[in-house]
């Protein structure tokens, strides 16, 4: 085999396998093979709103994953312009999973710290209240108007509960990788 | 009578508890009994959480599907982003090797999974459980041809896998609740186009979400829709409160009111408007003349 394409071969190698061996432990791991059934068609692009209104491309970042240029797959700000809306995934004709292997790839960028920061402020909110968003006192009246209870009966309510979802999300790594981001 | 546990999630409770408080009384005036969920966490989102850490997004999604086998009842949710996480995390934890993994982390607060709930949509409920014909025996107020635009939102449908609702490209189910309800469905260009919160779009990049609803409401407006009729706490906080913020920056003259499932089906049940909450859409109820009611 010529030098060059063997380099090429290796490099891929270990972005897929990252993909794939991230991926795993949520989705099948025939599903995430998929990614190397790409014929770069292109239907997920024509398919895609975000495509027709940014940047973004997710036929580059599916061929991305597969050359192995992971920093440029990881760092484009335009990976976190697809609103996971399945379309591309629905339509593509070698049935990769398009939407869930942008998941995946999202993953490891957060771990590698590109992070938009308007998301940071959306995961901390996650350990103060268990919710992403936080109340405000105008819905509180509103929940009053309507016959609601002020407050729901969520993790707003049960400060044991929100003291459970805080640790599982400290087990599961989650905290960790936040905290890091945050530096 | 039938029993859900009603996940809450954080827009419905949070954004718009007027999804939350309609649900409630057609459920009940339609013989559904909906228990609380307490102590249940945001579910969490899909496209933001499940992007920032899948591994924590499935445990913190079982834990949600945890509490209602605890309760002995499947759940039902007014929200998309709510039916993605849970359906697909349920989907998931259906594999006996994937469950033991998250029953591992589970178990270090006592906790533990065991596959036995199901995730139906309340539309489902509305649908499948009630059906259109007792549904029509039961109108009080007729639509009368009100020109109603649908918004299906992605994670009803997609993934078809999961999900199990047939053809994502050209559903029919909720048009055919329009036109029972004596409403004449519209269709419109892009129909099937998200609305352009989800993944993290709408708190990331606000501006780009707003396009794709800029887009949306024109092509209804084209098709002379009176109103958007939405399964979605998440697509209907990004519709009704992003027609806000478009006119705000001038981008937008004449916004759509936004109505929710229950919304619609309660004012042709006859509940008072003021119960169902439509003074608390941001885009006034504007169709509601056209039916012969008005907020009092
Ligand atoms: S539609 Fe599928 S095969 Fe075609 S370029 Fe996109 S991911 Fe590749
Ligand atoms: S899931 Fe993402 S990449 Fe695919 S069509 Fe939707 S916005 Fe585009």
């Amino acid at each position: 085999m010529p030098e060059m394409s063997k380099v090429l071969l290796s490099i891929s190698k270990a972005f897929q396998e990252e993909i794939v061996s991230k991926g795993s432990k949520i989705f099948d791991v025939e599903e995430l093979l998929t990614l190397n059934s790409c014929i770069q068609c292109g239907s997920c692009v024509g398919s895609c709103p975000s495509g027709r209104k940014t940047a973004w491309r997710v036929r580059l970042i599916i061929r991305e994953a597969q050359l192995g240029l992971r920093e440029r797959a990881l760092s484009k700000d335009e990976l976190w312009h697809c609103t996971t809306c399945y379309t591309c995934q629905e339509r593509c004709p070698r049935e990769v999973m398009t939407t869930d292997i942008v998941r995946i790839i999202r993953n490891i960028a957060f771990e590698e710290g590109y992070v938009q920061p308007r998301h940071v402020l959306v995961a901390e909110n996650f350990f103060k209240t268990g919710h992403s968003i936080p109340m405000k006192e105008e819905i509180k009246e509103m929940r009053r108007d309507l016959g609601l209870n002020e407050i729901p009966p969520t993790t707003l309510a049960y400060r044991k509960s929100l003291e459970e979802v805080k640790r599982l999300a400290e087990y599961s790594g989650f905290k960790e990788k936040l905290e890091k981001v945050k530096k | 009578m039938k029993k859900y546990a009603y996940f809450l999630g954080c827009i419905t409770p949070l954004r718009y508890p007027n999804i939350e408080a309609s649900t409630k009384i057609v459920m009940r005036e339609l013989g559904i009994q909906l228990l609380e969920m307490n102590g249940a966490s945001c579910c969490p989102a899909p496209g933001v959480f499940g992007s920032f850490d899948l591994f924590n997004w499935l445990i913190l999604a079982a834990r949600n599907l945890a509490i209602a086998e605890n309760m002995g009842v499947d759940i039902t949710v007014t929200c998309n982003g709510c039916y993605g996480t849970l359906q697909e995390a349920a989907y998931i934890l259906r594999n006996p090797n994937k469950r033991s993994t998250i029953n591992e982390t589970l178990a270090k607060e006592g906790l533990s999974y065991e596959g036995n709930v199901e995730v139906k949509h309340i539309t489902e409920v509305i649908l499948d459980d009630i059906g259109l014909e007792k549904i029509k025996s039961l109108i009080k107020v007729p639509l009368n041809g009100l020109k109603v635009a649908v918004h299906y939102g992605c994670h009803y449908l997609k993934p078809r896998k999961i999900r199990g609702h047939g053809s994502a490209e050209r559903p029919t189910f909720l048009d055919e609740l329009v036109e029972a309800l004596g409403g004449e469905a519209v269709d419109y260009k892009d129909k099937m186009m998200c609305c352009g919160a989800g993944g993290g779009v709408r708190s990331a990049f606000s501006d780009l979400a707003l396009r794709y609803t800029l887009d949306k409401i024109r092509n209804i407006q084209a098709a002379e829709g009176d109103c958007v009729l939405n399964p979605c706490a998440f697509c209907h906080f990004q519709l009704d409160t992003g027609q806000k913020e478009l006119m705000e920056s001038k981008r937008l003259e004449k916004p759509v009111p936004v109505v929710f499932v229950t919304q619609l089906l309660g004012l042709s049940l006859g509940i008072p408007v003021e119960k169902l909450g439509l003074q608390y859409n941001k885009v006034p109820p504007y169709y509601l003349e056209k039916i012969g009611l008005k907020i009092a």
